[in-house]
């Protein structure tokens, strides 16, 4: 393709700019999302844990800011990414065995995945809140 | 054909009815380098006298005028056309524009040449209902194609990927006096695969085709390379098998689906692409 000039190169059309979301690519990359996200919650967690291990007013200066407002929804956002990115993980398993892959089965796994996750934060979310005496 | 107004979706030509967003939230010429950013067109009204008129924005791109690809409108007289967007299409070109191009042979199903993307996803034009599109009906040519002319994408990278994976029938054994036979339950084994018509719905419906098409060969392609593997008559196995075995060639499905969701003849990409994933891993235990 070098002897034609850019100006003369033919257009490509739209890809993602026009595409439909549908439950197959939405849950796609919903799972790549979250995955990026656990990935930088892991950090957070490895600073709590020396946060712990540097001494009590260590512990309480990353605690103030976890029990925050905004800590509580980053925490509530990770619980949400954990438990999807799970059951999505789940589901990919199955589909390597090649089982599956009906369009139906496709539809019902990927429906699954989104009412478990949100039932799962819910239900972690609850005993949390019952343990710590909140509720 | 019947209308996805519920949450699972059974079949493939269910139209997509309830999704929250028809596209995904990004500016419209985002990453498009800029001869292939879209310009707005012109409006073609309807002929005098049209009561029942349906508006169709079509992508236009015109390789001689050096222009830039636009969306021009078109108002079809719906008493006067057939039910079919490709009729639609047809009635354009005869009545409206005689200039606007695009692919069509069988118009029933069965040639895979009037593959397009109406209302952002990608099917046959011959057997999408008009009273099925949008208001207005939204054509664009096959996704991520670099585009010859309005809807006719060009398939010579697809077609080399086809090429690739060599899809004819290898033997070493000494060639029988007649035919090469096949039990009832292997020759069952290539239903569901043999039927594809070669469109590229799937292929240019899939986002990894999309970021690595160069080098990922897509599901049409691995689709029919399994059609191969499977085949008892075929003795190349292990060679199509190394052939394959590719971090790109194979590997870069995700197991996305989009090519399952969209395939105009109800086939199934994505579940060929993971049996054959399982004979690799199989191969090597």
């Amino acid at each position: 393709m070098e002897h034609f000039s850019s100006k003369h190169m033919r257009p490509l059309s739209p890809n993602i700019q026009i595409y439909r979301p549908q439950l197959t690519s939405v849950l796609s990359i919903a799972n790549r999302i979250t995955g990026v996200f656990l990935s930088a919650c892991a950090v957070i967690l490895v600073i709590w844990l020396i946060a712990a291990a540097s001494g009590p007013d260590a512990y309480l200066r990353f605690h103030d800011i976890i029990a925050s407002w905004p800590g509580q929804i980053l925490l509530l956002a990770a619980t949400f990414a954990f438990f999807l990115h799970l059951c999505g993980g789940i589901r990919h398993l199955v589909w390597d065995t090649v089982r599956g892959f009906e369009l139906r089965q496709i539809y019902v796994s990927g429906w699954i995945v989104v009412v478990a996750s949100v039932v799962l934060t819910v239900v972690c979310w609850s005993a949390s809140l019952l343990i710590a005496g909140k509720v | 054909m019947t209308k996805a107004d519920t949450f699972i979706v059974t079949s493939s030509d269910q139209v997509p009815r309830r999704t929250v967003f028809k596209r995904f939230p990004i500016p419209r010429n985002y990453g498009l380098s800029p001869g292939s950013r879209i310009k707005p067109g012109r409006t073609w009204p309807a002929p005098e006298g049209a009561t029942r008129i349906k508006r169709f924005e079509i992508y236009r791109y015109n390789p001689d005028s050096g222009d830039n690809p636009r969306l021009d409108m078109f108002e079809v007289d719906l008493d006067d056309c057939g039910p079919m967007v490709l009729d639609a299409l047809i009635w354009i070109k005869n009545n409206v524009d005689s200039t606007l191009t695009f692919r069509r042979s069988c118009r029933e199903g069965i040639c895979g040449s009037c593959a397009m993307n109406m209302d952002g996803t990608n099917w046959l034009a011959c057997t999408r209902f008009i009273e099925d599109t949008d208001a207005p009906a939204r054509i664009y040519p096959l996704a991520n194609m670099r585009i010859v002319k309005d809807l006719v994408p060009d398939l010579t990278h697809l077609y080399a990927q086809y090429e690739m994976i060599e899809p004819w029938l290898q033997t070493r054994t000494a060639a029988p006096d007649r035919e090469r036979l096949q039990a009832p339950e292997e020759r069952e084994k290539l239903d569901g695969y043999y039927e594809c018509i070669l469109c590229f719905c799937c292929t240019s419906g899939c986002p990894s085709h999309w970021w690595n098409g160069n080098r990922f060969l897509g599901p049409a392609v691995l689709l029919q390379a399994w059609r191969w593997l499977t085949d008892s008559r075929d003795e190349a196995t292990g060679k199509r098998l190394d052939a394959l075995e590719d971090p790109f060639r194979l590997y870069r499905c995700h197991t996305i689906l989009n090519c399952t969701r969209t395939c105009p003849k109800g086939l199934n990409p994505g579940k060929a692409i993971a049996q054959i994933k399982k004979m690799v891993a199989e191969r090597r235990s």
